[in-house]
């Protein structure tokens, strides 16, 4: 077939793949709100939520002091793509709730965001593989629970308003320590606005053996959602966290705007997987970074698979000695969508090591974007970094870019840093013809091929899904 | 200084360019181009054009040794000829800047500075085009292969003095062109400051291989702008080699413009004590089935700090592109900074591109390895150190260059403590 034709060909029959797996996420119910923010954002609007949420002072002041840092800033457009500038602030919802407490049990939750849960499987894997739930719609959780025996071992899983009120003493000192209000213009609209999130405590020494799972629903047109989560693992503890995330189509483009903290002390291991699928009119501005203390391990394990725009570089500070930090990354953008994704290792202290991979696939028009920051400073010894950045494109527009930037100061450290873009060979596909398969199999085989290995960092029941997820994506990709 | 004639076009380019340089604003802090830079480095007060040839020019001619077989030689002190020989064959003009402006008004108005500055330095190639006064201009017919290297020195003489040197390459139909240019200074304590720009343009199955050898004294700054463009077929290849400057800065842009064409970006870098060396680089893919291969070497002693940062572009469209690029980092004290950022921007496929960045010190497996062969582990670094530039150094592929550049590699390695272990 003449190079030209077959490419015009892709692109159609991936557009209709991608219009497919879509449809999943994409209904939406009448919205029921008891409190609503209203539209745009101003000291009034903080003040509203404060008021609704029963802030206690301190919690008040943050959010005072974040809004100006917020409105301050400005965008950081002179590195990051243009499209930032088209979030509309003041059309933007940033309050919406219907007023109930997160509920223990899922007959009690209203019928639609039950249904809504029921049709994105979250009830039926909580019963199959979850050690407990948190199922945010809007601005606040509707359910919340977790197995009995957990809570007797001292664990801590609540939302985030629930954190800060009844567990000021552990949540306080680490609020905003990891993640300061000023790190971006992001993080300070989510410090001004938060809510939902999880709050995670894990005591000493206890080991989840099943994972703790948010999941996170937009219902509503405009509207932004801003959860904060804080995680902390106390001394040899360890987690495994997962979040989800979808939301209808809406006709305008909705912020999702999230700050996510990991606190990993002496010998701890979290994990945080991500499978992110917004709808792709949803702005994903995400901030996300954990700090290990000695001995300490945060994993990143992420995948982009939706929404229009998303930015998130989830990072490391290795604080204590021989501390470890990775990052595990797959992202795939289709037409009008741009991933541009990455991430942060700061090594802060001797013997430390991180580890990025990170695998992007371009369909169509989609862009892929890889940004890295290394940083090993002078006066440490014996740190280590391995990145590895490979890039699929598909179609003959597809586009993929990597900036990273690494920083060595001194001679007792090693950092390898690769990257390579390639494409699936026509003989590739020709090759896997000859043996039966037709073209769209073909190229679903080679991309799941080229993810695989990081597939597997998944939980096993998530990367059924993600291999079934890239399936629908690639069908009837190529003639 | 004697009153020059100049064409009106060029009158009018260095009046626009002198606008330009005072209304563009300074770089600062944030600027992705200027990212781990210093910008204290930019600060050039002070710095004035010498008026008149200093007296001891003869001895500067006299230093000025390259290659044995030139095809033709220059050596300008701050930017007045001193000394020229030429035996260029026909069909080349082979001129300094400032006569080819007089003599062959019109092919240097058509190659004159025609590319945008991109990577960072706009305002300051707008401050070298308002000042520049000479240079040297070469331009080919079809068909010539010059024997030899064209040779151009480069001085900085007498204190606080500023140079905007220029070359301008512009390679006819499979022809051949290499052409070295010498940056050094007339002694080691006279600070001094070099705003130089070379423009290369190889023309269709052209060849043209462009050498800069960097050896400034270490009280001296310079800020080094190339672009290159190659059209079908044709092969450019740009080495830079940084052993002198107390602070350097080098942007290189590679455009491809025809298909099948090649560039080669090379360079090494070895700066020691306070030395600084940053370099930005663009391999920028326009038009499709066209090849680029980087390769930078820092090897670093000291305090010494370098930056890194290139960018692989492909345009929509510039399919079949191989693009290669690469940056290795040794470091040899525990003091020493390397910063690198290599990046890639693809908007085509069937494209082949890789980049990889590598820092890491000696092994300490290769010391026991050549000590267990009879080497004691001081020579052995120093030939580990040495071996790791002359890999680049060999790219170059002309016996005479290659010796040359070594010169100023060993030199640099005898003026670090242990000769470079």
């Amino acid at each position: 077939m003449p190079y030209e034709e077959s490419t015009a060909l892709l692109d159609e029959e991936t557009h209709e793949a991608i219009n497919i797996d879509r449809t999943k996420g994409d209904f939406v119910f009448p919205e029921r709100h008891k409190f609503d923010a209203g539209h745009g954002l101003s000291a009034k609007t903080i003040d509203y939520i404060c008021d609704v949420k029963n802030d206690p002072q301190w919690v008040r002041e943050f959010r005072h002091k974040a809004l100006q840092v917020f409105l301050d800033k400005p965008a950081p457009t002179h590195w990051a793509t243009k499209d930032l500038e088209n979030i509309d602030f003041d059309r933007i919802r940033y309050y919406l709730s219907d007023g109930e407490k997160p509920k223990r049990s899922w007959d009690e939750v209203p019928p639609e965001v039950l249904e809504t849960f029921e049709r994105l499987g979250i009830p039926e894997q909580e019963r199959a593989f979850l050690a407990g739930v948190e199922a945010q719609y809007d601005s606040e959780a509707a359910y919340s629970n977790m197995k009995e025996e957990l809570t007797k071992q001292g664990v801590i899983f609540v939302n985030s308003t629930e954190g800060l009120k009844n567990h000021e003493e552990i949540f306080r000192p680490w609020f905003g320590k990891v993640i300061p209000t000023g790190d971006n213009k992001y993080s300070a609209l989510n410090s001004a606005v938060f809510s939902g999130g999880s709050f995670i405590y894990i005591p000493k020494g206890v080991k989840l053996k099943q994972p703790l799972q948010a999941y996170f629903r937009i219902n509503s047109e405009s509207f932004g959602q801003f959860e904060r989560t804080l995680i902390i693992a106390d001394e040899g503890a360890e987690v495994m966290y997962m979040e989800g995330c979808t939301a209808p189509k809406f006709e305008t483009a909705t912020l999702h705007s999230a700050v996510v903290e990991l606190v990993a002390l002496k010998g701890a291991r979290i994990q945080y997987v991500t499978v992110q699928n917004w709808s792709n009119n949803v702005f994903n501005l995400v901030t996300k970074r954990g700090l290990a203390m000695e001995d300490a391990e945060v994993r990143w394990i992420d995948c982009n698979i939706g929404s229009r725009l998303t930015m998130k570089y989830p990072g490391v500070i290795m604080k204590g000695r021989r501390a470890r930090g990775e990052v595990i990354s797959i992202a795939l953008a289709n037409t009008g969508q741009h991933q541009d994704t990455g991430a942060k290792m700061i090594h802060a202290a001797d013997e430390t090591t991180s580890n990025i991979v990170s695998k992007s696939i371009s369909v169509g028009r989609g862009r892929a974007t890889y940004r890295g920051q290394v940083h090993i400073p002078r006066h440490l010894k014996g740190c280590r970094n391995n990145t590895e950045c490979d890039a699929l494109l598909i179609n003959s527009n597809s586009r993929t870019d990597t900036y990273p930037a690494i920083t060595v100061r001194g001679n007792r450290h090693a950092t390898q840093h690769e990257a390579s873009v390639s494409q699936v060979s026509e003989e590739m596909l020709f090759y896997m013809q000859q043996r039966g398969l037709n073209e769209g199999q073909a190229m679903s085989l080679a991309v799941n091929g080229f993810i695989n290995d990081l597939v597997r960092e998944f939980p096993m029941e998530y990367s059924v899904e993600l291999k079934r997820l890239i399936d629908l994506e690639m069908e009837g990709s190529v003639g | 200084m004697t009153t020059i004639t100049r064409p009106s076009w060029f009158t009018t380019r260095q009046e626009a360019a002198k606008a330009r340089f005072e209304s563009l604003p300074a770089p600062k802090r944030g600027d992705e181009t200027w990212r781990f830079s210093n910008l204290k480095q930019l600060d050039f007060d002070g710095f004035s054009r010498s008026a008149g040839v200093p007296p001891a020019s003869d001895d500067l001619v006299a230093r000025s040794t390259g290659v044995e077989k030139t095809a033709a030689k220059f050596v300008f002190v701050n930017d007045s000829l001193v000394f020229s020989q030429s035996s260029v064959p026909e069909g080349v003009v082979c001129l300094p800047l400032a006569e080819a402006l007089v003599s062959h008004c019109d092919l240097v108005r058509a190659h004159f500075m025609k590319q945008e500055t991109r990577l960072g330095s706009a305002k300051f190639a707008a401050w070298h085009e308002s000042m520049v006064s000479n240079g040297l201009f070469v331009h080919t017919g079809d068909n010539v292969e010059l024997d030899g290297a064209i040779e151009v020195h480069h001085w900085i003489s007498g204190p606080n003095t500023v140079i905007f040197p220029h070359t301008l390459v512009v390679t006819g139909k499979s022809s051949k062109v290499r052409v070295i240019d010498i940056f050094r200074s007339a002694d080691d304590l006279s600070p001094g400051l070099a705003i130089a720009f070379n423009d290369l343009s190889a023309g269709q199955n052209s060849r043209l291989d462009y050498t800069a050898i960097q050896a400034l004294n270490e009280v001296t700054r310079i800020i080094q702008i190339n672009e290159t463009s190659t059209a079908r077929d044709a092969s450019a290849m740009g080495f830079i080699l940084n052993t002198g400057a107390s602070w350097a800065r080098n942007e290189c842009l590679s455009r491809l413009e025809g298909a099948g064409s090649r560039s080669d970006m090379l360079s090494v870098s070895i700066p020691a004590r306070e030395q600084e060396y940053d370099q930005r680089t663009f391999q920028h893919h326009v038009s499709e089935g066209a090849y680029s291969d980087l390769l930078y070497k820092n090897s670093l002693y000291d305090n010494s700090k370098t930056i890194f940062s290139g960018l692989i572009f492909v345009d929509e469209g510039a399919h079949h592109t191989d693009a290669y690029q690469t940056c290795r980092n040794l470091l040899m004290s525990d003091a020493c900074e390397a910063n690198s950022m290599p990046g890639l921007e693809i908007n085509a496929d069937q494209v082949k591109c890789s980049h990889g960045s590598t820092s890491s010190q000696i092994q300490d497996e290769e010391i026991f390895y050549l000590r267990a062969r009879g080497i004691d582990p001081v020579r052995a670094r120093q030939l580990i150190a040495r071996g790791f530039s002359v890999e680049v150094v060999e790219r170059l592929n002309d016996p005479a260059t290659e010796e040359l550049v070594l010169r100023f590699i060993d030199d640099k390695f005898a003026h670090i403590a242990g000769g470079g272990a």
